[in-house]
């Protein structure tokens, strides 16, 4: 850049020619990122929608499978999950004070605990094809009436999970480039945009969770 | 860098309250409550939902743009899930062939 020029404002090195402050600058990139996530909310939106019709056509049927899936590891996934949330506020936190070290720990442990909740998710899917719960030519059911519409269900249940695990293995490698980023100085308390943007990523992430775990596998725990 | 550090505290509390409505939404749905087991559970995925959202999201200290490009995203779910609804809990209402 030619920075040497003295007619050339002078400005903060983070700073773009075309905002007029950091402050308007960091509200534009939290804009954008909303914007995207509002395609995200409507992408996932569909699915849902599929979900609340099909659910509403065959209660019972969607019920009977709360029986096959794993509560357990679903809650503590959610819980891992919130805890990777809490982490990555906390480096984001650390980012806005300057500190390296910290963001750099956060962000190594919201990866880890992003890494927990895949392995267990491997674990369910593992036991879905153990059980024969996968939909196609293998499916079986323990509840014949319902061989069909159970089979819907865990269409969803894979289509909504794995959609939801991809968006967790695109925030895994996102949070790699950030800790790359944070070990070679790239952040300062006054430019850490990055850092912002994927915590509001994964945040998002964690929200699609929280509702997959009561609608995949709660509907029908009391019968 | 436009907004005052929240203290740990607040993150923790959140953090706390969003494990407490985790264990809280296994617990209800053990109850037999009949059609209000999804009320309460989509009632509780909410508050969790928005405490994520204003808190660790910090939509409660965004600008109004961002909020209300939030709560346009917000608006058109309603709109695919009410129109959704609309027409499956309509069906059946007048004569003619029903295809399922």
């Amino acid at each position: 850049m030619g920075e040497s020029e003295a007619t050339l404002a002078v400005h903060e090195p983070d700073l773009k020619h075309h905002f007029d402050d950091s402050a308007q600058q960091f509200q534009s990139s939290t804009l954008g990122m909303w914007v995207f996530l509002v395609t995200e909310l409507m992408f996932f939106g569909g699915m849902f929608g599929g979900y609340t019709v099909y659910r509403n056509m065959y209660p019972d049927a969607f019920a009977s499978t709360s029986h096959f899936m794993n509560v357990p590891i679903g809650a503590i996934n959610t819980g891992v999950l919130i805890f990777s949330s809490f982490t990555m506020v906390m480096a984001v936190r650390s980012a806005q004070l300057g500190q390296k070290k910290v963001l750099i720990a956060f962000l190594i442990f919201t990866l880890l605990l992003g890494c927990v909740f895949l392995t267990l998710k491997y674990v369910e899917y593992h036991e879905k094809w153990v059980d024969h719960h996968i939909p196609g030519p293998g499916f079986q059911y323990a509840d014949t009436r319902y061989f069909h519409q159970a089979q819907i269900l865990f269409f969803l249940y894979f289509a909504m999970t794995g959609m939801h695990a991809i968006h967790m293995i695109v925030g895994a490698g996102m949070l790699i480039v950030l800790i790359s980023m944070a070990a070679r100085d790239r952040f300062t308390q006054a430019w850490y945009t990055p850092v912002e943007m994927i915590g509001l990523y994964w945040h998002f992430v964690d929200i699609v969770w929280i509702f997959l775990f009561p609608l995949l596998y709660l509907i029908g725990h009391t019968k | 860098m436009t907004h005052p550090v929240v203290p740990i505290k607040t993150y923790a509390a959140v953090f706390g309250a969003l494990l407490a409505l985790t264990i809280t939404t296994v617990a209800v749905s053990k109850l037999e409550l009949g059609e209000f087991n999804f009320v309460a559970a989509m009632t509780i995925a909410v508050i969790k939902g928005t405490l994520v959202v204003m808190f660790f999201m910090d939509v409660r200290r965004a600008t109004s743009l961002t909020k209300l490009i939030v709560g346009a995203g917000l608006f058109w779910m309603a709109i695919l899930f009410v129109f959704v609804l609309s027409d499956y809990a309509s069906r059946g209402w007048l004569p003619g062939p029903r295809w399922f």
